[in-house]
């Protein structure tokens, strides 16, 4: 909607060249001190997880857990670019930037992968143990499926949708930087809307795959999408702290309109997540089927029904009234918060979809876990970092950079 | 102001209109009756105009808070009915689920709360909005019908403890409003 009462304020005047980040920056850092982190974490836990056989399963949960919390924000990430370019978004166009910095590390988070596929089959999945699969006919039902070949090849092609779709959107836009062809924004936008079913059916799968087949026996058909909302919201936390960061930088770019549009979806997607985590949980409660109730039986017994207790307060009831007045969304100190807790929450997520098939009768936590998820968040610091300081931290020009400028929310 | 005809005494006109050329212009009058101290007037578009609000100085809306207000009371609604209809009223063992099965609860209570919040903001809307008001002083005026059309109007009523009937219009020709009349009921 163009804005007819302020014709006559004059438009904010930036340089180019102060939309990168500043030579003393202190994100400036994030590649070195990701690499420290992620050389000490995943060091320390492939050497102590690989000296004996007992821990070596307790080090590729952990690391499991670790590689979904970052390669999540990715693809949250992804997700947010292939939205903007697909509805053609304008308020958005000054905060992308940050989309496609997270979804650059979507090629690299394969190799956080690569050691689990290599090495850590066999004590993650069930199906992949031959004699278990030769005395059970619901594993023999599922081998088409479940077989490590056909699971490599789709693993391979999850990681291939992510990194084409990424690099190639990260391209486009850094060219259009140079070149200001209005002609990219049309080629990004045809790319994300195929990008989108694509996206859609990988990640499904992909959580199908690598969180669900924890368990073979049992399944769910709205797992992929639980594990996209959280995914999404997971981003959308990651982004409101680095927009904070970039609207103290660029206060005339970026302001509270921005932040408020963030903290909006990071919202939205928190009561989506609760959605799909409800529906889930009362479908399978309901019905009380002996095939679906295992995952639920086993997350209600014992020590880990505290957890639940937790997740299900804090990853939602908590959050969601704090998270509801305008002000709160409005407000940096506030949103910081909301976003550190909701960043907590969704990693407490991970561990509780994966640890209880390692951790059967309930939670034993192990020093594997910090390690791993340190290492992990180190590897997503570094390239995110990278990436952040090989590009101007806006689309310089991106049509609809004024609209965005100028962007006011209700 | 209420269903039929506003509470005025007779002979006392209901307030001056001001007719503007476009919506910047409007916005800057608006701006300058709200320094100017007036409480009791209103802006009349055809559109939303961008902005207008904060220079009508207007306190931020409470139906927010109505809309709470209902969702809340819906979601209780929900939980209460189900949940005295489960133990106490019809106590029945449905598939062997407890008596209090609080997430079978949970969807109409869910949705008796967006019912609640739904039925808050449209009726505490109009509600706000003084609606319906079968008549108002300003549609006698046959200028006034351009307010829905191309026409961008700003009303001060007379009972605003500030309003004279000279100065107020003088005011707004000040302004630069195309046309100021004392308006009649």
């Amino acid at each position: 909607m163009t804005d007819h009462a302020h014709s006559s304020s004059p438009r904010p005047v930036v340089l180019a060249s102060s939309l990168w980040l500043p030579r003393d920056h202190s994100w400036r850092r994030f590649p070195s001190v990701g690499l420290v982190l992620a050389a000490l974490g995943l060091g320390a836990s492939l050497v102590g997880g690989l000296a004996s056989p007992a821990i070596r399963s307790q080090l590729w949960h952990s690391w499991l857990v670790g590689a979904l919390f970052v390669l999540s924000i990715g693809l949250g990430g992804l997700f947010f670019v292939l939205v903007h370019h697909s509805t053609q978004a304008g308020w958005s166009v000054v905060v992308r930037r940050i989309g496609e910095n997270a979804m650059a590390t979507l090629p690299w988070m394969a190799l956080l992968f690569v050691p689990l596929l290599v090495f850590g089959m066999g004590d993650l999945f069930h199906w992949t143990h031959a004699d278990a699969v030769a005395k059970d006919p619901l594993l023999q039902h599922k081998q088409a499926y479940l077989n490590s070949t056909f699971f490599l090849i789709r693993t391979v092609a999850y990681f291939a949708i992510w990194t084409f779709l990424a690099l190639r959107l990260g391209a486009l836009s850094r060219l259009q930087d140079k070149t200001g062809d209005h002609n990219l924004t049309r080629r990004m936008r045809r790319l994300s809307a195929p990008g989108l079913i694509l996206f859609a059916l990988s990640v499904t799968f992909f959580a199908f795959d690598w969180v669900m087949s924890l368990d073979p026996h049992w399944y769910s058909t709205i797992f992929g999408v639980y594990f996209f909302a959280g995914s999404v919201m997971a981003f959308f936390a990651f982004m409101t702290l680095i927009a904070l960061g970039q609207q103290v930088l660029l206060p005339r770019l970026v302001n509270e309109e921005h932040l408020h549009d963030i903290t909006k979806l990071m919202f939205a997607f928190l009561v989506f997540w609760a959605y799909m985590a409800f529906s889930q949980f009362m479908l399978i409660w309901y019905a009380n089927l002996p095939e679906e109730t295992g995952f639920f039986a086993q997350r209600l017994a014992g020590s880990w029904r505290p957890m639940s207790i937790a997740l299900a307060l804090g990853h939602f009831v908590v959050p969601f009234f704090f998270l509801l007045p305008r002000t709160i969304k409005r407000s940096p100190k506030a949103s910081t918060i909301a976003a550190l807790w909701l960043l907590a929450m969704h990693a407490l997520d991970m561990y509780w979809l994966v640890m209880p098939s390692l951790h059967v009768g309930g939670i034993t936590f192990s020093w594997l876990d910090a390690a791993a998820l340190i290492g992990c968040i180190g590897v997503f610091l570094a390239v995110f970092g990278g990436s952040l300081r090989r590009q101007a931290l806006v689309p310089l020009r991106d049509p609809r950079l004024p609209e965005s400028i100028t962007f006011e929310n209700v | 102001m209420g269903l039929l005809r506003p509470s005025l005494p007779p002979g006392k006109s209901f307030g001056a209109l001001a007719e503007f050329a476009d919506p910047a212009e409007l916005y800057h009058a608006c701006e300058a009756v709200r320094d100017a101290g007036y409480t009791k007037w209103d802006a009349h578009t055809p559109f939303p105009v961008h902005g207008l609000d904060r220079a009508m100085g207007l306190k931020p809306s409470r139906l927010p808070w109505v809309v709470l207000v209902m969702a809340l009371g819906g979601a209780l609604a929900g939980i209460g009915l189900q949940g005295w209809v489960s133990t106490t009223a019809y106590p029945l063992v449905i598939s062997g689920k407890p008596f209090f099965s609080w997430p079978a609860f949970v969807p109409v209570t869910f949705e008796l709360s967006i019912l609640g919040g739904a039925l808050g903001a449209v009726f505490g809307m109009f509600a706000m909005n003084q609606l319906p008001t079968l008549y108002h002083p300003l549609f006698g005026k046959t200028s006034f019908e351009r307010a829905s059309d191309d026409g961008f109007f700003l009303s001060i009523e007379s009972w605003d403890p500030k309003f004279d009937p000279d100065r107020t219009v003088e005011l707004l020709r000040q302004l630069g409003a195309k046309e100021v009349e004392l308006v009649h009921s």
